[in-house]
């Protein structure tokens, strides 16, 4: 392809080609700081392409590809190319990945242990990362993590955050506007900027954590914890597995001994401040 | 040299894994991927001098690949179970068979559907049982489905509502209205049973199948795979019988399937080293290139290093050939009609 950029984000190094040379200046930007090896082969590929030659220039749009396609994926227009790059980065881990069991879940860890937050988008998980990320913990990521089958550790996934909508100004009050990637406004996912993790997060990206709370969080509502039983949390995981099925009885064992050995919670919160709050007091009973 | 040509290579042996230059990895992987064929690829390279990540990486898909080859068998024995009460006899049919019978192109194949053949004197009672085990339609189109009862070789395809795995039940291994008839009763009545107890096409009828449903069905998508499954089963059953290929073209006759076969021998051979062994008694058997096998060859490699499906005028030539093949002109015709007002 025209332009091609290559990315590391934990376990997995990423091919990435272009048509068009901004998505690719843009992600190189937003990934700068991340360790690079060009001479590492790729685990996954993704294209970014014109369905049509002439779709290059005219009312360019960008088309998502690489190992794996979603059939009826709609194209994004060049303005977008970023999150169109987030989307098939995502899509190659999600379909292709098959080393650890794979959450829809973001995580933080202190003292290498992992708080696990898993939820529909909306849930508020990977804002409540990223706010963590800022506050003392370090960020293991906003949309993957990744359980190992053979010891049961949480391994980080650091892709830069992807804020939505109200986050967006949230959490850019607290951070150097230099770790901020451009303003995508009215994707179909509503407003999107990107937040660089900080460099110890990257720098750690290839450290496991133990997990020590798995937590189900329900932005909205009074405030409130609900502990949550085993088969609850084995269940809402498995859903919020997009390999569980692939790994067969390596992800059954995986996520049973992950359920059994971590205390789970359903949390709702009002706003943030009370969601971190919450976050600390569970963990600080977790580990105690 | 292009990435989907060094990936044959690897496969065929004729280049040495360690010979690569690491970002030439790229490509090879991202191709094999969309051949569906990254965990044979792993398979074929166990223990190959290889760069860290990529030998992570090949586990990864030979793990993976084993789940998948048990969930496979586990629903030929579902089907077995659905199937036993009425005694349905069946046939295992492509990936699923070749794992049931352990023969090596099952090393890291990959699995989709469950394929069985039944006697078309069975196909409505092995319906019903089917249903009533939890299977449904997935075509809901009237006239899809009219399509596939009257000029298909096989049902509509079930999918079971628990498992969402798919089982297509053939009668036979050609559509009705191919050019192509080959006869499923010979290919039922030679069938053997494997030792874990189900039922798989003889070798040779085996090997015949897996050439009709490269070449004579279907546009060549995924024609590597196919040719490879071919490949390997030729050298397998070789090993048995050195004089396989008698055998192989006899039954091939009697289903009409001499050409096709003919041809599957020379691409794998010129694609994967497949040794062909030449006979004038007591039948003739050369392998004289024809000027076609040049496009198939070119058909089966149109892909990019970024694993992308190149060369759109052949596949397209391509498929309508599979089209032309699989009805008569007049139907043909109609049958594109009806599609298109239907878009």
């Amino acid at each position: 392809m025209r332009h091609s950029t290559r990315i590391a984000v934990g376990p997995v190094q990423f091919r990435i080609g272009s048509d068009w040379r901004a998505p690719v200046a843009a992600l190189d930007r937003l990934y700068a700081s991340y360790p690079r090896d060009d001479a590492r082969p790729a685990d996954a590929t993704v294209r970014l392409f014109a369905a049509r030659p002439w779709r290059r220039w005219l009312r360019p749009s960008v088309e998502i590809g690489g190992d794996f396609t979603v059939p009826d994926a709609l194209p994004l227009p060049l303005s977008m190319g970023l999150l169109a790059a987030e989307m098939g980065m995502n899509l190659q881990v999600a379909l292709g990945w098959r080393r650890h069991l794979l959450l829809h879940a973001s995580a933080v860890a202190r003292d290498g242990r992992a708080v696990i937050m898993s939820g529909e988008s909306g849930s508020g998980k990977s804002t409540l990362a990223a706010l963590l990320g800022e506050d003392g913990w370090r960020l293991m990521g906003d949309e993957f993590t990744l359980i190992d089958p053979a010891g049961g550790d949480a391994l980080a996934f650091p892709r830069a955050v992807s804020l939505k909508n109200a986050a967006i100004a949230e959490v850019a009050a607290r951070v150097d506007a230099a770790r901020l990637g451009p303003l995508l406004a009215g994707t179909p996912k509503g407003d999107i900027r990107h937040l660089i993790p900080r460099p110890d997060a990257i720098a750690a990206m290839h450290e496991p954590a133990r997990p020590a709370l798995l937590l189900f969080p329900r932005f909205g509502g009074e405030a409130a914890i609900e502990p949550m039983g085993e088969g609850e949390a084995f269940v809402r995981l498995t859903e919020a597995s997009t390999n569980y099925v692939a790994l067969g009885e390596a992800g059954f064992a995986a996520l049973t001994r992950l359920v059994r050995a971590t205390p789970a919670f359903g949390i709702s919160y009002p706003d943030s401040a009370t969601g971190l709050a919450l976050v600390e007091q569970l963990f600080a009973e977790a580990v105690r | 040299m292009s990435a989907i040509r060094t990936f044959v290579d690897l496969l065929a042996g004729r280049r040495e894994a360690a010979a690569l230059a690491p970002r030439e990895w790229d490509g090879v992987i991202s191709v094999a991927r969309a051949e569906a064929m990254l965990a044979t690829l792993a398979h074929r390279l166990e223990g190959a001098d290889l760069p860290p990540t990529v030998a992570a990486l090949f586990a990864d898909q030979r793990a993976a690949a084993a789940v998948a080859q048990a969930q496979s068998l586990w629903e030929a024995e579902m089907a077995r179970r659905a199937l036993a009460s009425e005694r349905i006899e069946f046939v295992l049919l492509k990936g699923t068979a070749y794992a049931a019978a352990g023969l090596s192109c099952a090393e890291g194949r990959q699995i989709g559907d469950l394929d069985i053949l039944v006697l078309v004197s069975d196909i409505g009672r092995a319906e019903n049982e089917l249903l009533e085990a939890g299977w449904e339609w997935v075509k809901s189109d009237p006239y899809d489905d009219a399509y596939y009862r009257e000029h298909m070789h096989e049902l509509p395809p079930l999918i079971h509502k628990a498992r969402d795995r798919m089982i297509d039940v053939h009668h036979t291994i050609l559509p009705r209205t191919h050019r192509v008839t080959p006869d499923p009763l010979i290919m039922m009545a030679e069938s053997v049973e494997t030792p874990t107890g189900f039922r798989v096409l003889s070798p040779p009828a085996m090997a015949c199948h897996c050439a009709a449903h490269l070449l004579a069905d279907g546009d060549l998508q995924g024609g590597l795979r196919n040719l490879w499954d071919f490949h390997r089963l030729v050298t397998d059953f070789l090993t048995d019988d050195t004089d396989f290929y008698l055998s192989l073209i006899e039954e091939a006759s009697t289903h009409g399937l001499a050409d096709v076969v003919k041809r599957a021998l020379r691409l794998s051979h010129r694609l994967y080293d497949t040794p062909l062994k030449t006979y004038s008694w007591p039948l003739k058997l050369d392998y004289h290139r024809e000027p076609s096998d040049d496009l198939f060859i070119r058909r089966l490699l149109a892909r990019d290093d970024w694993g992308h499906a190149t060369n759109f005028t052949l596949q397209q030539a391509f498929y309508i050939r599979s089209h032309w093949l699989r009805m008569p002109p007049l139907m043909l015709s109609r049958h594109l009609w009806t599609k298109w007002r239907k878009r």
